[in-house]
């Protein structure tokens, strides 16, 4: 029997970026907001501490800081017509647990979508015919377009402190940003980070066959920053421990870093840990929720009622909320109809691997460190010829140089002995490796479900993830790993590159990218959607979804900095229209 | 609970409808922050002015008591007449002498007017039924009546006197410092019993492991090389550009001072920069610079002290204290610069400064050697001038921190 709790005006669903900027929004706005979060507390001292970060095996390798799949996972299949099976140890993907969420170990690439990422498909048919696109893939616009989420990109971007260039101010291109980013009000409040003797070479191989680098948009901060809620950053030492490690220095943008100094300051906001949400309650006419249930760390279930449920869980999270919870109709693939669990999509990365032949310290790293070029992602290049939409940006990483899992060696180099040690020693300080950060597009066949068979340990059923690399991504991926080869060729000094390609099936087992998204997506009417514009419930109106489980389909970008903007968006919308009037905002 | 809590609110209402005038109550909570009562009346997570803290002191625990209007366990029956005399002579209701862990021989200096408000306030906060344990102290400290002979010794009852020939913000500067802030209850030596050594005011005092830096002068790096500015600017935020508040001043500035005026910090800066005993940089004293130390370097270097504090000691202004011409760091005596490396310590948080920024325990990374030699070299570079740290300095500190823990 559940215990009852006192009423909120607001419950939140998991206590990571999403979470801190609602919560941070709707307590500034007078409600009272209690956050729930499956793990544990944690903050830059003493869980991220110098004195022990920098621990490859136990937080690369053991995955100290990622959900535990003994606790909670997924079936997976490749198709309908395969049977899923749980996936027993993290791979492909890690989400994040804990306050902070991923928000604490991601790498800090921050990007802004272009404004044809949100009209993808109108765009797409527009410029290539209807016939150009496959008949299974269902990609579609977004209910907004770039210029309505650019002030909020603004607002995320002031309140991470993003280390950048702009490349295009108020329509006017500037050298040495981005010239295929979307039209920004005012330049990046930080300067680019320091550039890595591998993202100079980069630079100049890119620019010697045509193509336009800049420095990655970085969530490392250049410079000690204050930000706009008064939280102080201080600079990236460039220590090399960004992806899957808490920062240290408080230089990474973070829940803990830029919000929760403030917030947790307040007395109308709370959280608890070890708090995991099984469901979201609702009334009788299956219209209102009430709430939610949560079952803590000795197993006890609390019910915490609440007048809005907003769902900031991780997107794969947030759907399967919905699904045990039977809010809104479950996405059928067969008939192509229904909307939860529609539109699953992921990312692809291929790499180019380049040797040196002076040496390039690649210890001194960060984690949006690199060089990158636009030339070949969204539709910044001709896709006429080629036969496929999409595509990925290519970067130079030098995100460090970690003992174990950071360094490159030829391809025929033996995997162990004598003859593997002197290739390492050889090109440890020689080599970096670039990225082909590829978009994917939705179909049809690749969704999200309840499996039938496995349960968790709440008794709910697993999501079941259908997914497999399409030809459409495939072939990009393809057309730009090549791209990416002849950067690598262009390199001065280069002593030879490995080409790590992306082909054939999905595997869920080799590491590749948290970047899932899709599920409950975002749409401009209940037929083909989940929320709409404002993160809400077409269903259920004081329930709202936060995150990447919006996105329609996944272009070629880390996903962070829209959903921070997407996030601000959406409590713009509650705080000053759904408070004073609750109920469906059109 | 919801009840119980609508019915003291009711009543406290009440109360306050007895109390004073609004502005009374306004200044006496004001006084009552500049006086830092709730660090020693609250006990860690209880209810506010409920007393029932430990206080550890040489001569044994001495347990806050409820403050609260709760007539049976709090001050709920005290007359202002009662409550003057405690503040003003140390003397409780029932004629029992307080122990002067209470700090009465500073508020013996408060104005009557301002006690009364200070009173006014503490009606009006949330009643709590919470008896005081029992003191723990040694013998013969239990008995109460040797106090007497105490305050013959070392206490005089006396309110503020203005010194016309001073500004008037030196004067507010030094009521507030000398009166409710009762600075130099930390910030001086004792005596075996406990008592500012006469003549030694603000030199520097000894509590829980830290030592509260000298106020006067004669250490480098201290207030009085500070800018007035820059003094008020760490009461009020617990941050200015050479330092934050750490240890038990991060509490001070988060319950006390970080609540003052502009004008009132500003006070109590000037007052401070115009301490006696003030010694010139020429007569500080220093150590002798010229050793070996290297170790100390690449231990700097190695354990990430450089990463916040930067390889040329500046740290980052507003961020991470600058060790470079740093009090702490230069004190003569080195056990606060030690305790901050093996245990680390969180600074404090305000509203104009949220960060709650935290150094980490290098204790269980380093050895006793280690921080020695660290500590000997962060002491002698970018031209500190602080003495050598030894192991034994070092296995001390360890040592009482282990016990107090």
């Amino acid at each position: 029997m559940a215990t009852r709790l006192k009423p909120v005006d607001a419950v939140l669903v998991g206590f990571g970026w999403t979470a801190a900027i609602i919560g941070q929004e709707l307590t500034d706005a007078g409600l009272q907001v209690v956050a729930l979060e499956r793990g544990n507390f944690r903050d830059t001292v003493p869980d991220f501490s110098p004195t022990q970060i920098q621990d490859e095996l136990r937080y690369a390798v053991r995955k100290a800081t990622f959900e535990e799949p003994d606790r909670e996972t997924l079936t997976f299949r490749n198709s309908t017509s395969d049977t899923a099976l749980p996936m027993r140890q993290l791979g492909s993907f890690l989400p994040g647990v804990g306050v902070g969420g991923a928000g604490v170990h991601w790498n800090g690439q921050n990007w802004r979508f272009m404004p044809t990422d949100f009209k993808m498909r109108s765009h797409s048919e527009q410029r290539y015919g209807k016939k150009f696109l496959p008949d299974d893939m269902t990609i579609q616009d977004w209910p907004l377009s770039y210029d309505d989420l650019e002030p909020y990109y603004d607002k995320w971007e002031y309140l991470c402190g993003i280390s950048g260039k702009a490349g295009n101010l108020n329509g006017q291109i500037q050298e040495g940003g981005n010239p295929f980013e979307g039209p920004r009000k005012r330049e990046f409040p930080l300067p680019p980070l320091k550039r890595s003797a591998s993202a100079m070479k980069f630079d100049e191989a890119a620019k010697s066959i045509g193509l336009h680098p800049f420095p990655c948009p970085a969530g490392n901060a250049s410079q000690p920053y204050t930000n706009t809620l008064g939280v102080k950053l201080g600079q990236c030492t460039y220590c090399g421990y960004c992806e899957w490690f808490g920062c240290a220095n408080y230089s990474k943008a973070s829940p803990q870093t830029t919000i929760l100094p403030v917030l947790l300051r307040k007395d109308n906001f709370s959280y608890k840990t070890n708090a995991t949400v099984t469901r979201v309650n609702m009334d009788s006419t299956g219209k209102k929720a009430t709430g939610v249930t949560y079952v803590d760390a000795q197993g006890r279930e609390f019910e915490q009622p609440a007048e809005m449920v907003i769902l900031c869980a991780y997107s794969l999270h947030n759907v399967h909320l919905l699904l045990v919870s039977k809010i809104g109709k479950p996405y059928d693939a067969e008939s192509n109809t229904g909307a939860v669990g529609k539109n699953y999509a992921y990312q692809m990365s291929a790499y180019v691997d380049v040797f040196f032949d002076e040496i390039i310290n690649p210890f001194m790293g960060a984690g949006a460190l690199g060089q990158v070029v636009d030339d070949f992602n969204g539709d910044n290049f001709d896709h006429g010829p080629h036969g496929f939409i999409g595509g990925a940006y290519i970067s130079m990483w030098q995100t460090g140089g970690r003992p174990i899992l950071q360094h490159y060696t030829p391809t025929d180099t033996p995997k162990w002995g004598g003859g593997f040690k002197k290739a390492l020693k050889e090109n440890y300080l020689r080599s970096a490796s670039m990225q082909i950060h590829g978009g994917i597009m939705s179909y049809k066949q690749n969704h999200l479900d309840l499996d039938p068979t496995y349960r968790d340990i709440y008794g709910n059923p697993l999501m079941r993830l259908t997914f497999d690399f399409q030809k459409n991504d495939l072939d990009m991926e393809k057309y730009v790993t090549d791209r990416a080869v002849d950067i690598a060729k262009a390199v001065k000094g280069n002593r030879g590159y490995n080409v790590r390609a992306r082909t054939g099936h999905y595997g869920i087992v080799e590491y590749q990218t948290t970047h899932n998204t899709g599920g409950a997506i975002i749409g401009d009417n209940p037929s083909n959607s989940v929320i709409n514009k404002y993160c809400q419930s077409w269903d259920v109106p004081n329930l709202f979804v936060l995150g990447a489980s919006a996105f329609p389909q996944n272009p070629g970008y880390n996903p962070t900095g829209t959903v921070g903007a997407l996030t601000y968006f959406a409590a713009d919308a509650i705080t000053s229209r759904y408070l004073k009037n609750p109920g469906a905002l059109v | 609970m919801k009840r119980s809590a609508i019915f003291l609110a009711v009543l406290s209402f009440v109360t306050c409808a007895h109390a004073g005038d609004f502005a009374q109550i306004e200044r006496g909570k004001y006084l009552v922050q500049a006086g830092d009562c709730e660090s020693c009346h609250t006990d860690k997570n209880g209810p506010r002015f409920a007393g029932a803290r430990a206080i550890p002191t040489p001569f044994g625990t001495i347990y806050s008591r409820n403050i609260t209007p709760d007539p049976a366990t709090g001050i709920g029956g005290w007359s202002d007449e009662d409550f003057y005399r405690a503040l003003h002579e140390g003397i409780s209701r029932d004629g029992s002498h307080l122990y002067p862990a209470f700090p009465y021989p500073w508020y013996t200096k408060l104005t009557r007017d301002d006690v009364n408000a200070i009173k006014a306030y503490l009606d009006t906060v949330d009643a709590v039924r919470e008896q005081t344990p029992p003191n723990k102290l040694h013998w013969p400290l239990t008995w109460r009546s040797l106090l007497s002979v105490w305050n013959s010794m070392f206490f005089k009852a006396g309110e503020w006197q203005p010194n016309p020939d001073k500004s008037a913000d030196w004067n507010r500067g030094g009521y507030l410092v000398e009166s409710a802030g009762h600075c130099s209850a930390c910030h001086s030596p004792k005596n075996l019993l406990g008592s500012v050594k006469k003549g030694d005011a603000f030199e520097g005092g000894d509590g829980e492991n830290w030592l509260a830096p000298d106020l006067t002068g004669r250490t480098l790096g201290g207030v009085s090389e500070w800018s007035i500015d820059e003094i008020a600017q760490f009461l009020r935020t617990g941050a200015n550009n050479r330092t934050r508040a750490t240890g038990p001043m991060a509490e001070v500035v988060e319950l006390s001072t970080s609540h003052l005026t502009d004008e009132d910090a500003k006070a109590i800066a000037t007052y401070l920069k115009d301490l006696p005993n003030g010694a010139s940089t020429a007569e500080k004293k220093t150590a002798d610079n010229s050793r070996d130390t290297t170790r100390g370097h690449d231990l700097y270097l190695d354990n990430n002290c450089a990463a916040c504090h930067m390889e040329n000691g500046t740290g980052e202004a507003g961020i991470f204290p600058a060790l470079k011409g740093s009090a702490i760091v230069q004190q003569p005596d080195p056990a606060t610069a030690i305790h901050l490396v093996l245990s680390g310590s969180r600074a404090a948080a305000t509203t104009a400064n949220p960060n709650r920024f935290a150094m980490p325990a290098f204790g269980g990374k380093l050895s006793d050697d280690d921080i020695a030699a660290l500590l000997t070299y962060v002491r002698s570079a970018w031209g500190n001038r602080g003495g050598v740290v030894s192991e034994s300095n070092v296995y001390s500190v360890r040592k009482q921190v282990a016990t107090s823990q």
